[in-house]
């Protein structure tokens, strides 16, 4: 069956932790990936706390999922944006955030790590680009 | 009377920090925890108002919830102090009453 493939665009805009928002959105992504549509993600304001590295819960009780965003590679998302502004005005940089891999198990394409900090123009654009837009 | 203000929303999303800072007295002491830890951080937009801050108030933050989301105690703004579960009840125990900013 041939289908309309759209730009989906799941926008993130809360710490992990604090509400329920971070988790959600990424059930939703890992769902999706059955669909076949063509995926990003894209990181702003307290969203951007989400890609930190080096979350342990140990002492808080709660499930880390953070390692779950280094597999999103392996559900078919091509692209994960990180805004700059917000990042630099909550005194992290592009070191603070996990890396993803990402390969295309066809063309045999890889890519070492495709969180990608974008300026806010780039954000704009990534969202007059996409046809659908998840917001979390 | 001295009170305990507990701070638990980023101060990157809600004014509960800024409202806590205005009208908390000289020597009270406010506790950071959950996503109100975001502003312990060292090098962020919210760390020159932190360190007014500090001249005048005991500022805590939670541990469990600074490493969870995903911190070392070296990115914390110097000044700012460490508690433990048992050190967040010490501190309700200590002061007349607790403050929630929500």
């Amino acid at each position: 069956m041939s289908e309309v493939v759209k730009k989906f665009l799941y926008l993130n805009r809360k710490a992990p932790y604090g509400t329920i928002y971070a988790w959600e959105s990424l059930e939703v992504v890992l769902i999706g990936a059955a669909f076949d549509q063509e995926v990003s993600l894209m990181f702003v304001d307290d969203g951007v706390y989400q890609l930190v590295k080096g979350q342990d819960t140990s002492g808080i009780g709660m499930k880390n999922f953070s390692p779950t965003y280094r597999t999103l590679g392996d559900y078919e998302v091509k692209n994960i944006y990180v805004d700059q502004d917000s990042l630099a005005s909550r005194g992290l940089t592009h070191d603070d955030l996990v890396q993803i891999a990402w390969e295309d198990w066809e063309s045999g394409e890889e890519r070492e790590n495709i969180v990608e900090v974008v300026d806010s123009a780039r954000v704009t654009e990534l969202m007059e680009e996409s046809d659908v837009i998840f917001s979390f | 009377m001295s009170i305990l203000h507990t701070v638990n929303k980023s101060t990157f999303e809600r004014n509960s920090l800024e409202s806590c800072f205005k009208f908390a007295t000289d020597g009270a002491s406010v506790l950071l925890f959950e996503d109100g830890v975001y502003a312990a951080l060292k090098g962020s937009g919210a760390e020159s108002q932190m360190k007014t801050a500090l001249d005048r108030l005991s500022i805590y933050v939670l541990g469990p919830d600074f490493k969870a989301r995903g911190f070392k105690e070296d990115r914390l703004i110097e000044g700012i102090k460490v508690v433990d579960y048992a050190g967040f009840v010490d501190l309700a125990a200590e002061n007349d009453k607790v403050q929630a900013w929500l």
